[in-house]
């Protein structure tokens, strides 16, 4: 140990670069929001580009075609083969890349938010506690997938309402972890000599209780990113997500069940890229645990 | 012992009472005219009305809620739309499969994760243990019906092991209805074998830091009979509560499992349902597995005492 004194900031960050977890899962997660971004350059087509011709196709299947413009031939390769539609399975696998971290990242954020008012309300207002805490626990009574195909069969399917049908039963969640929070900052030494000193609430809430909420709430929305990415695979999977036409591991997966005895690939590839994806965000979460709040980790 | 008992089933009655009111308001939230969704897009005027009225819906909401509780505590349901039964005998025909793969899931889940948490407990620090705990993050990032298709691709379209799909009832044959099991409840047990392998680990080495553990084997007890009579024993609290807790869990990937595995049980029964916008039939099971949930912790939380006498209420 250096002698020098260094900022609480600066030692999370050390704590951060030696874990493994942190830097692998971040790696990862990383090359994933990169395939998401750049997801046009990296040798793709039209995810929704159909072609009869070439439909059912092995991984690695060529075919020469004639280009619509030039009249010249040009060799186009089916890198992870194609679906029953003769679309091209590697485009739509990258691009479906930009739908479950979209739906990841707006799930997480959106449940923070929500839980995060309904938390602090639940924590701070007394009277409203019982109310707010006996719905979040008939919320929670309900297994979350269940949840989720409830709410989604009440709206037309489409982006927003997997979104929705995905926070829903993740807000129980964070109120109670924010909650539980507001409700021991409460007891603090500091908190306590603020309020004798006649310290604001909204002051209160702001200066002191919101900060400690951070680090417990960055894990907890790694891990929300992570089980909504999860949800909104399967929810395409199963025919009541996003709609078809659109492009997401989910879907790649539904189309390929009829043909999967003969042409496993339209649900091995997407489902490998799936399972790293879930697998690095999980890591990065379980690090980020160990790392950003060492009292957070012993709490859990 | 009887009047905590009492409390905590009285306890159950609200959060019951929230489930019910959330998806009662469900249907009634439904943007446009419940009878009208009901009803279907091929419905006249007459049909609608009709419909109108059996539901009470020019009753006030107060009123409406009242007599649909009542109804479900007589186990009517109501008539499913989409098959035009009622809803109870559709549950009644469904229940089977998915009891059947959700108990030989819980039955390996155990069998398989509580030997492996106690192993790397007790190697803590060693290969076995980073191996079993990497596995267990592994298991709880892959999707169950990735695995459910890789199991499909290796033992059933590759070696020919295992049938790929389907399910016979128990009573045409117990050699039948294991032979078509085995894969989807291995596919879901996966996720609960992490999960409970890493809580079993983490509660069994809490106890093997204890006074009494040290003493029985400075006794000279054997090493077996410590795990399995010192650590194990003392773990199990906990280790039956991650076990209540992941049925939430369990009750989801059933759903997942019977569809990849078309097994025709409640789990299908809802993604049709959904599909069909059936809404009695989505209502009906979403309570009854939330119903399952509720009671499953609830006898969890009694059964403390008998695991652990110090647990007296």
């Amino acid at each position: 140990m250096s002698s020098v004194a260094i900022s609480p900031a600066r030692q999370t960050m050390r704590r951060m670069a030696q874990n493994t977890s942190v830097m692998f899962g971040g790696f990862l997660v990383l090359l994933v929001v990169l395939m998401a971004l750049l997801a046009p350059y990296l040798g793709t087509r039209d995810p929704s580009g159909i072609s009869p011709k070439d439909r059912n196709q092995p991984p690695g299947y060529e075919t020469t075609v004639r280009d619509r413009d030039t009249g010249q031939r040009v060799t186009v390769e089916y890198r992870l083969g194609s679906d029953t539609l003769g679309r091209d399975v590697y485009s739509r696998v990258v691009y479906g890349a930009r739908i479950s971290l979209i739906v990841g990242v707006s799930v997480a954020t959106i449940a923070i938010v929500i839980g995060m008012v309904i938390g602090v309300l639940a924590g701070y207002v007394r009277w409203l506690d019982g109310i707010i805490m006996r719905v979040m626990d008939g919320l929670m009574a309900i297994p979350a997938i269940l949840l989720a195909i409830a709410v989604v069969s009440l709206f037309s399917a489409g982006l927003l309402s997997v979104i929705i049908a995905i926070v829903v039963p993740e807000v129980p969640r964070v109120v109670r972890l924010v909650r539980s929070i507001v409700l021991s900052i409460r007891e603090e030494p500091y908190v306590e000599a603020a309020i004798t000193a006649g310290t604001r609430t909204p002051t209160l809430l702001v200066r002191h209780v919101l900060p400690n909420t951070i680090a417990p709430l960055i894990v907890q929305g790694t891990f929300i990113v992570a089980s909504a990415i999860i949800v909104e695979a399967i929810l395409s999977f199963l025919g009541i997500g996003i709609p078809p036409e659109i492009p997401t591991w989910g879907n790649i997966m539904a189309e390929g069940r009829s043909v999967f005895q003969l042409y496993p690939h339209n649900i091995l590839y997407p489902g490998i890229i799936l399972a790293i994806t879930v697998l690095a965000v999980n890591m990065l979460g379980d690090g980020l645990r160990d790392t950003l709040d060492p009292r957070f980790a012993k709490r859990v | 012992m009887a009047s905590y008992l009492l409390r905590r089933v009285i306890a159950t009655i609200p959060v019951m009472l929230i489930v019910a009111i959330f998806i009662f308001l469900l249907l009634r939230l439904t943007p446009g005219d419940p009878a009208t969704i009901i009803a279907g897009d091929y419905a006249n005027a007459e049909q609608v009305a009709q419909i109108r009225e059996s539901l009470g819906l020019d009753q006030p909401i107060a009123t409406q809620f009242v007599i649909w509780l009542g109804n479900m505590f007589q186990g009517d349901f109501g008539e499913s739309f989409f098959y035009k039964k009622e809803v109870s005998e559709l549950i009644a025909a469904r229940l089977e499969p998915t009891l059947s793969l959700s108990i030989l899931t819980i039955i390996l889940t155990v069998v398989i994760a509580v030997p492996l948490g106690t192993l790397a407990a007790y190697k803590q620090g060693s290969w076995i243990d980073r191996g079993i705990m990497g596995f267990s993050v592994l298991g709880f990032s892959l999707p169950v019906f990735v695995i459910g298709y890789a199991l499909i691709y290796v033992f059933s379209v590759q070696l020919g092991w295992l049938p790929v799909q389907g399910y016979q009832r128990i009573s045409e044959g117990v050699g039948g209805w294991l032979y078509r099991l085995i894969l989807p409840s291995i596919a879901l047990s996966v996720i609960f074998v992490a999960f409970i392998a890493r809580m079993t680990r983490t509660s069994v080495l809490e106890v093997l830091g204890e006074d009494y553990v040290r003493t029985a084997r400075a006794k000279g007890q054997t090493e077996t009979r410590v795990l399995m009579r010192h650590a194990l024993r003392n773990a199990a609290v906990p280790i039956v509560t991650v076990i209540g807790l992941s049925f939430a869990v369990l009750i989801g990937g059933v759903v997942v499992t019977e569809s990849v595995f078309t097994i025709p049980g409640l789990g299908l029964l809802t993604v049709e349902a959904v599909l069909a916008r059936d809404f009695p039939t989505i209502q009906a099971v979403i309570l009854l597995f939330s119903f399952i949930y509720v009671l499953i912790n609830l006898i969890i939380d009694v059964s403390y005492t008998l695991l652990d006498p110090r647990i007296r209420y």
